[in-house]
């Protein structure tokens, strides 16, 4: 499964970013292989549409899984279209790592 | 002749000014108001039009047309706005990022994209007092654009040397003031003489600097603040073309929708005196 | 510490009409704060980005602009160019035409430029170019009522929308970093985009009104704005005395549609002094009739966001 998780910095320990459009960093992380990668969000530098900028890269991707705190209209209805699960961070979730021990475990809901 | 009102800082009294310059101006010229704020319009308020038309003001926005559609995404590349985005073999449309600037149409090598109008607001038109006609454009809430709407308003009418057109325009110094001002004669400032006023006068100051528009000031409630403001206009050589005292009974009536012309009618007399030192300005500047 | 709980709340101060006493509002109540028993530190953002005024007040000190880059604007190149007319069919936007220093190329005026790029992909040999452009400034600045967010947009440019998105989320994370309570932001008249840009999921809107017929119109779509994109709202009246049945007829509406008011602040020639002075007017004027309804406005404010000491 690949996860893409919304982060304020590039590492598994970084804080998680609870805005999926103005998040500085995506991390993109395979449950199989463990390998993960680090990108710095197109959403940022856009003028307006950063929740489709954002959305699209996540979509290029082919990720199967994308995990924020809150997807605005624009990328839900982008993430509706490809399919891709949107899922959004508990109390309890502090870092990239733990957003994907969560998501392992089936303890994040579902966006929406 | 093209006169628009403006100021920087909100609620200075440019309507104010605006609509009692208008209904002054009716026995000069045939008048043409228009109230260029269409986020928040109040010239209505004023002037009282019989509304006679009301047009939605569009946008064209892109719809792809699937059956021809190849998903080559160049019409997602070519927009600079991200208002497309490309979902396997679908292209989604996001109508509130758009600025219907065409682009992806022109681009699409399968002539698979064809507009459709989105609106955004409406254009209304109307007759006021005095014979002043009257138009403005209005938002619809939630929309984000306003540019589009003041550029088709002013486009409603040709220009012509024979009317006087008074653009009313919205607060501060952004891009829909720029709209407002493009291709007009003269620029008149209300502005009122505290710092805050000051410091959006000076902003409204660079812009039409910028676009070379001459320009003169209103200082609306005078006595309230203090006289920093004669300091700035004397270096920038920019004439006060009137004073209007603070005074509440004023603003009392104002707030009920009366015009200023109406609660102190010589204003009629001296908003005259004003347009004929604004043409004597712009003649010079001619000359 | 983890993200949700540290999110403070946002309150934004808004109006429709220009001219009601937001900025004014929005600097008495860094002062109220500030001398409130048990004070946390708030964080203020000022979102006029094109008429910044809460600085004037609040007298921030040391002013460290950062850059703010914007969109991008076309521009030809003069050597490329061979004038075979391509390009100005295609703007929309009236801002291509015959260079004014030379006829023989075209020209694209930066002020009426959208920055939507069609005319770089209609140009046959390559002339035309994006540039992008620094639009503005942006300071974050420490003032003696707290931390302040503000923005100088440079004079008629576009994407005050993204500016205001920009300060915003400074101010939030500062706010986060720094354990404060409450985002304050004082906002830009209108519904538009910086509007809605600043509106955009904060906790409660504070509109701010005038009882004129002017004020109530502008009060009705705002508080439309402010419903669309889902934030609660309260009214308190400004300068309530000048027009009784103004302030009635406000009364009534916002009874009708279910929103509460939480205050009535006489006109006080004193504010604008107070600008002058470069002061908030709490502290200046604290009891005054107007000073002590803002600060029961204020009382009301933060206990509406949940932010009283137990």
């Amino acid at each position: 499964m690949k996860l893409i998780i919304s982060a304020q910095n590039s590492s598994l320990e970084s804080q998680v970013d609870s805005r999926f459009g103005r998040s500085p960093w995506l991390l993109l992380f395979d449950t199989e292989t463990s390998q993960w990668e680090a990108f710095q969000n197109p959403g940022v530098t856009q003028s307006g549409g950063a929740g489709v900028a954002a959305a699209q890269f996540v979509v290029d991707q082919d990720a199967d899984v994308v995990i924020s705190g809150d997807f605005g209209p624009n990328a839900s209805r982008a993430f509706q279209a490809s399919k891709t699960e949107m899922r959004l961070f508990i109390e309890s979730t502090t870092t990239v790592q733990e957003a994907v021990d969560q998501y392992k475990n089936d303890q994040l809901s579902k966006f929406k | 002749m093209q006169i628009a009102v403006a100021s920087g800082k909100g609620g200075t009294g440019k309507t104010t000014i605006a609509t009692s310059l208008a209904l002054s101006l009716a026995s000069l010229a045939k008048v043409r108001y228009f109230d260029c704020d269409v986020e928040a319009p109040n010239g209505h308020l004023f002037l009282k039009p019989e509304f006679s038309e009301s047009t939605p003001a569009n946008i064209w926005i892109p719809q792809i047309q699937t059956e021809k559609c190849t998903a080559c995404g160049r019409c997602v590349e070519v927009c600079q706005f991200h208002a497309l985005a490309q979902v396997g073999k679908n292209i989604l449309v996001f109508p509130q990022l758009c600025h219907g600037c065409g682009s992806c149409t022109w681009n699409c090598p399968e002539n698979a994209i064809v507009e459709v109008p989105n609106p955004i607001g409406t254009l209304d038109r109307g007759m006021a007092m005095e014979n002043v006609e009257f138009l403005r454009g209005q938002l619809t809430i939630s929309e984000p654009m306003a540019t589009p709407i003041i550029r088709r308003l002013k486009k409603l009418e040709q220009p012509s040397p024979d009317t006087i057109d008074i653009y009313d325009a919205p607060p501060g110094a952004s891009c829909s003031v720029v709209e407002t001002l493009r291709g007009v004669d003269f620029a008149l400032l209300v502005t009122e003489p505290t710092p805050f006023g000051l410091h959006d006068l000076k902003q409204m100051l660079g812009i039409l600097s910028d676009m070379n528009i001459p320009s003169g000031i209103v200082i609306n409630r005078d006595g309230i603040g203090d006289d920093s403001l004669k300091d700035v206009l004397r270096e920038s050589n920019i004439p006060i073309l009137l004073r209007v005292p603070f005074d509440r009974a004023l603003a009392e009536n104002l707030a009920t929708g009366r015009t200023l012309v109406e609660v102190y009618p010589n204003y009629r007399d001296i908003l005259r005196e004003v347009y004929q030192r604004i043409t004597e300005i712009i003649g010079g500047k001619i000359q | 510490m983890n993200a949700q709980n540290c999110r403070a709340k946002q309150l934004i101060i808004l109006s429709g009409k220009g001219g009601t006493g937001k900025t004014s509002i929005s600097a008495a109540f860094a002062h109220l704060n500030a001398v409130r028993i048990n004070s946390h530190p708030m964080v203020f953002v000022d979102a006029d980005v094109d008429a910044a005024n809460l600085s004037l007040v609040l007298q921030p000190d040391n002013l460290h602009p950062k850059e703010f880059w914007g969109g991008s604007l076309a521009e030809i190149d003069p050597e490329k160019c061979i004038n075979c007319g391509a390009c100005s069919p295609v703007c929309r936007y009236d801002a291509i035409f015959p260079d004014p220093n030379n006829d023989q190329v075209q020209w694209v005026d930066p002020i009426a430029c959208d920055g939507c790029a069609a005319c770089v992909y209609a140009c046959p040999v390559d002339a035309i170019s994006m540039i992008r452009q620094q639009e503005g400034n942006w300071f974050q600045s420490k003032t003696s009522f707290g931390w302040l967010f503000h923005a100088e947009l440079f004079p008629g440019r576009e994407n005050s929308g993204k500016l205001v998105t920009l300060i915003k989320q400074q101010a939030r994370l500062f706010a986060e970093d720094t354990q404060s309570q409450c985002v304050v932001i004082d906002g830009p008249p209108g519904i538009g985009c910086p509007v809605i840009s600043a509106c955009a999921g904060t906790d409660l809107g504070l509109l701010v009104t005038e009882p004129s017929l002017m004020g109530l119109h502008d009060l009705k779509r705002v508080l439309g704005t402010l419903r669309h994109f889902h934030v609660p709202a309260v009214i308190c009246i400004n300068k309530a005395d000048i027009y009784p049945e103004g302030t009635k007829a406000i009364r009534e509406f916002a009874a009708m549609e279910g929103i509460e008011v939480i205050g009535e602040i006489p006109y006080d020639e004193d504010i604008p002094r107070s600008m002058i002075e470069g002061k908030p007017f709490t502290l200046l004027f604290p009891d005054s009739s107007a000073g002590r309804a803002i600060q029961h406005v204020w009382e009301k404010t933060i206990r509406l966001l949940q932010l009283e000491e137990e």
